[in-house]
């Protein structure tokens, strides 16, 4: 087992060595970084131009110059040193201080993406294996395979230059009209019938009470002008609040098991509490506290679902934390909409960011940085996410198809077990298993593609040191942003061998 | 790539897709089974008509080269602002309340500086077709080649081409991609289609090599090798033709990801140059004026849909013929055919 995982990082190593000297000369010889101050008129042309082949060492042919540079970059295997080197721009800016903030928003965007589109991708894969080639089925897997078509520039564009500026619009005078509604309520109302399936007559029950509700809610909301200023008040939140206690107890464990609900309901009443006694404390809290706060919700759904004990204490604790913590983002959300008004005010009533990732000169406390960060987000985020969430649902779909064929879900059919335990606790992890290895692949895909939605939306993160620095010719950054994402790549396809080898028993590694 | 994906209820044993064939009337060749599956597959068969008919009338319209074809205008010429730019394409007959079914001076309407928009669109479909055969074809070999000598071979050779794959597949396709066409885009679409398929081949390498390691073991092999065929002969005339499978769908799949990645490196500015004319660039130029002229982004936008979704569902017919674990099985159509079965009926 060590000698594998040792032998591995030493291959790695090398392949990002040659990968590195692969990319390295490449770029050497297609970029000319000379090129801006050739054509200056400048006085002093060619003192510029010697400073510059001075500073990047442009007169050693780019092979030898990649000796160099790996020289530096080896000193970061130096711990403690901090003598890392990974060369500088041409504006003269060393690439390592400026690389650290550049990741920074790209993770932040990316790990949103990715969390979501598995969660979603998962979520919808293994709902039409459950009702494979039912309409739902069919137009999930066209939708799937439109979005595989998708290129995810033409997505951005459309997002930042339709949906952002709509919703912009629509925020000036938020009403609904009469037409909207029933389209809206109709989709919803088709959209819940196919997804809880069923005979004619329940199928029309759920279509008209999720359609009604649906245009009901809106025109509510339209009415009291709810769009103006958001936020979910006392009672949505209990209900809310519920709702998620007695899905988690009944998805996770079941409507029998008593103690589940019981773990459930006491994280519940913990939740509306917490909701009407922390609001002091939200208003002055900042990121460190939040965090804190998320640490004792978990911790308080893991003790209550252990002390609730029973005969499966483990099932009672993933309930108990699932509750607790979707329970907690209710409460966050909530306090988050408070801001929402004065986002608007600071953003002259367009909330939604099409540029950047934070509005220039707004400052205030942390839900405000926070809601601000979120509209930055959100587009660029959903653009990001439409493209992998389509793999996820397809493989999900798939991978769930094939375990349900499986002789030991026929043996636990056979032997009673309820259809919820046979899906959730039999089939659901066992589908999960080959999903490691598309979450690597999808990694290395999604950093990528930020290259792109970076550039639509104009987010200073890694993408964009990669496209400025190609576009001018300038060697290090895209270097640099090449030794993070092939890093990044390789890492996480170790860790899905490791993780499949750790799943699943018949996989061993010599 | 493609993991298996049986489809529900397997059929029952004693009726294997094998023995179906077997069990109709005349015996038929491998070859002719797959295609008569592929052509029972109305989506893909409807599919890769509408995409030839697309690419036809895109060459058709405004010619090759030198050649002119039938519209009027250029994709590089100059015109006065007809209609404000607007499209003048109509298909609303005249009875419905439209203006009849016509084209107009400017079907697609016109970009800010007066091109004409239809002969741009058409010369950007040209130029994805172009990339994405172009493209397609060399990966597919590329990598069918390196496949198979690993595969076969084993041993040393195996493991340095296996390492050399691995180096390749490190580097982000659309990095590589952005890199190469820095480089080449400026030479033209063909130029940097040629390029691009030199980076493209891992995939296909990968899975070339693993039908290789299996078919290697085969009987049919062994009996090749007896009869004193060289390695040459056996890799390419005896194992090849039974990995023709996972080469014809990935190479699909690979020419569907072509479209995408040039259009996507001409949005960045490292594909196709103007004054040539790809889809992405077309987006990409057009961006600032899609609040006041929508159509900039509609047509290009539609047609890289299109193309990229006609070949996906080529790919996944291919898929679904090639490999008859894919094939969509419905409980109902099983107990229709029992009788008398017959497998390309149940696609």
């Amino acid at each position: 087992m060590v000698a594998f995982v040792l032998r591995r990082i030493l291959v790695s190593i090398l392949i990002l060595v040659a990968a590195s000297f692969l990319m390295y000369v490449m770029v050497g010889y297609s970029a000319q970084p000379l090129q801006d101050l050739q054509g200056s008129n400048s006085p002093n042309k060619q003192q510029l131009i010697n400073a510059r082949v001075a500073l990047l060492d442009l007169n050693v042919p780019p092979p030898l110059r990649w000796v160099l540079w790996i020289g530096g970059v080896a000193k970061c295997a130096i711990p403690f040193a901090n003598a890392c080197d990974l060369g500088s721009t041409i504006s003269n800016a060393r690439v390592i201080d400026i690389l650290p903030n550049a990741l920074a928003a790209t993770v932040q965007l990316v790990t949103l993406a990715l969390v979501l589109a598995i969660l979603l991708g998962v979520t919808i894969g293994i709902i039409t294996a459950l009702r494979q080639y039912s309409g739902l089925d069919n137009t999930v897997t066209f939708i799937s395979f439109f979005l595989y078509s998708l290129p995810a520039f033409l997505v951005a564009v459309l997002l930042k230059e339709f949906v952002a500026i709509g919703f912009n619009d629509f925020l000036r005078d938020p009403v609904i009209g009469g037409v909207a509604l029933v389209v809206i309520g109709l989709v919803v109302g088709a959209i819940w019938q196919s997804l809880l399936g069923g005979d004619g007559r329940r199928r029309l029950v759920v279509f008209l009470v999720s359609g009604l509700a649906t245009s009901g809610i809106l025109l509510l909301m339209s009415a009291t002008g709810w769009f103006k200023h958001p936020g979910l008040g006392a009672i949505p939140v209990i209900l809310l609040v519920s709702a998620i206690a007695l899905g988690a107890a009944t998805l996770l464990a079941g409507l029998r098991n008593r103690r589940a609900y019981i773990t459930a309901g006491i994280n519940a009443v913990i939740a509306i509490l917490a909701y009407f006694t922390l609001q002091p404390l939200f208003d002055i809290s900042s990121a460190g506290t939040l965090f804190i706060l998320a640490l004792a919700t978990a911790a308080v759904g893991l003790v209550s679902g252990f002390l609730a004990g029973g005969y499966d204490r483990g099932q009672n604790m993933r309930v108990g934390t699932v509750t607790a913590l979707m329970s907690g983002a209710v409460v966050l959300l909530d306090r988050f909409m408070q801001s929402w008004g004065a986002l608007v005010t600071a953003t002259n009533g367009r909330p939604i960011a099409t540029v950047g990732s934070k509005t220039p000169g707004l400052s205030g406390d942390v839900w405000l940085v926070g809601l601000d960060t979120f509209t930055h987000l959100t587009l660029p985020t959903i653009a990001l996410l439409l493209i992998s969430f389509a793999g996820y649902t397809r493989y999900s779909r798939a991978g769930m198809l094939e375990v349900l064929s499986l002789d030991y879900i026929r043996t636990a059919r056979a032997k009673g077990l309820p259809e919820r335990t046979v899906i959730v606790r039999h089939a659901f992890r066992n589908m999960l298993i080959p999903l490691t290895t598309l979450v690597a692949f999808d990694v290395g895909a999604l950093l990528g593609g930020a290259i792109i939605t970076e550039k639509v939306f104009a987010i200073p993160g890694m993408g964009s040191l990669f496209n400025a620095g190609l576009g001018r010719g300038d060697l290090n950054p895209v270097m640099g942003y090449f030794l993070i994402v092939a890093a990044m790549a390789i890492t996480f396809n170790f860790l899905a061998d490791m993780a499949y080898a750790g799943l699943d028993p018949r996989v061993r590694i010599r | 790539m493609s993991a298996p994906i049986s489809s529900g209820p397997t059929p029952p044993p004693d009726m294997p897709a094998d023995e179906l064939a077997v069990a109709s009337s005349v015996p038929e060749s491998q070859g002719r089974l797959i295609w008569r599956r592929f052509v029972g597959n109305k989506i893909a068969v409807a599919s890769i008509v509408i995409l030839l008919l697309i690419v036809l009338f895109s060459f058709s319209a405004i010619g090759i080269g030198p050649i002119h074809g039938w519209w009027q205008y250029g994709y590089k010429s100059l015109n006065p602002q007809v209609n404000r730019g607007d499209p003048t394409l109509s298909l609303l007959p005249r009875f419905l309340g439209g203006d009849g079914i016509s084209l107009g001076e400017h079907p697609f309407g016109q970009d800010r500086i007066g091109k004409d928009y239809f002969a741009m669109t058409m010369r950007g479909i040209q130029n994805s077709a172009l990339v994405m055969v172009v493209l397609g074809l060399i990966a597919t070999v590329v990598g069918v080649v390196v496949g198979a000598i690993a595969g076969y071979y084993r041993g040393t050779v195996d493991a340095i081409l296996m390492r050399v794959t691995d180096v390749f597949i490190v580097i982000p396709a659309l990095v590589i991609g952005s890199v190469v066409g820095n480089k080449f885009g400026s030479l033209g679409a063909p130029v940097l289609a040629i390029m691009l398929g030199f980076f493209s081949w891992m995939g296909i390498a990968r899975l070339v090599r693993g039908e290789f390691l299996s078919l290697r073991e085969r009987e049919f092999v062994e009996a090749a090798r007896v009869a004193g065929a060289s390695d040459m002969r056996i890799i390419f005339r005896h194992i090849l033709p039974n990995a023709m499978g996972v080469v014809i769908v990935s190479a699909t799949l690979i020419m569907a990801s072509a479209i995408l990645l040039e259009t996507a490196l001409s949005y960045l500015g490292y594909g196709i140059r103007s004054p040539d004319v790809s889809l992405g660039l077309l987006i990409s130029s057009n961006q600032s004026a899609f609040q006041t002229r929508p159509w900039l982004f509609w047509w290009p936008g539609a047609f890289i849909v299109s193309l990229a979704l006609l070949v996906n569902f080529v790919g996944d017919g291919l898929r679904d013929a090639f490999d008859p674990r894919h094939r969509r099985f419905k409980l109902s159509k099983m107990r229709e055919t029992r009788p008398e079965p017959e497998p390309e009926e149940q696609q």
